[in-house]
């Protein structure tokens, strides 16, 4: 089957990152397959590249760069909702691209399942 | 990038092809981004031929509330937006009575024409969906 993901929540505060994560990495383990993942509202906060967590806790945007490379996985973030909030291509994590809302839409027609994680 | 289609060439890929879409609106217009970003969302897909649907439960039905003043908290009111909708062929709103009679409004409280749907055929609703965006 294929999997289109959302998410709606940024990194660390909200755990919808995290179960994300996880959900797209249990789909692939099972065959199916993933061909974009969008990130909108606070959820453009885990393409960021200058997130540093400390060293003992999880790096989710360095995990989402993996993820993609391994699986290639289109991970696309929402130009609107990045620019309020200060995502911009010169900060912008590997394997991530910054396009429009219209990249959800189409994930949605393409998709069998377009699954949403947020509050 | 495309301004109408948010960055997508109108491919073979997409068109032809019709999903019934449905928005769900759970939060109120002002305190959280969701609404306003929520209806970003609604009026790039207008430019997708889809079938759309858009439901306002719990806060939700505040979005649609006649009389909204933001001026003293320095935030837009977008809720004029609501009425355009009907330009970009986006006619079906539904509203749940549960949410609506919850917070003392009526129909005529709000700033658009909607259909009242109880709790139970709301989730019929869902149920005959492709695809639930809830914000």
């Amino acid at each position: 089957m294929k999997f289109g993901i959302m998410v709606n929540e940024g990194p660390y505060t909200h755990e919808a990152s995290d179960t994300a994560y996880l959900f797209a990495k249990a789909v692939l383990e099972k065959g199916h397959q993933i061909h974009r993942i969008f990130f909108y509202h606070d959820g453009v906060n885990n393409s960021t590249r200058l997130t540093e967590p400390p060293q003992d806790d999880r790096n989710i945007v360095t995990r989402w760069s993996k993820l993609a490379a391994e699986h290639q996985i289109d991970l696309v973030v929402c130009v609107a909702a990045a620019l309020r909030r200060g995502i911009r291509d010169e900060n912008l994590a590997e394997g991530f691209r910054i396009s429009g809302l219209g990249q959800l839409i189409e994930s949605g027609i393409q998709a069998d399942r377009l699954v949403v994680f947020g509050d | 990038m495309s301004e109408t289609t948010g960055g997508v060439e109108m491919d073979e890929d997409v068109s032809g092809v019709i999903k019934k879409f449905l928005y769900v609106n759970r939060k109120a217009p002002y305190g959280t981004i969701y609404a306003l970003e929520s209806l970003e969302v609604v009026l790039i897909a207008a430019a997708f031929d889809q079938d759309v649907s858009l439901v306002f439960l719990d806060d939700g039905v505040y979005q649609l509330a006649k009389g909204q003043h933001t001026k003293t908290i320095d935030v837009k009111n977008f809720s004029p937006t609501y009425r355009a909708l009907e330009g970009y062929d986006i006619e079906k709103l539904y509203v749940e009575k549960e949410s609506l009679e919850a917070r003392g409004l009526t129909a005529e409280d709000l700033i658009v024409p909607v259909t009242l749907l109880p709790a139970a055929e709301m989730a019929e609703l869902m149920d005959g969906q492709d695809i639930v965006l809830s914000f």
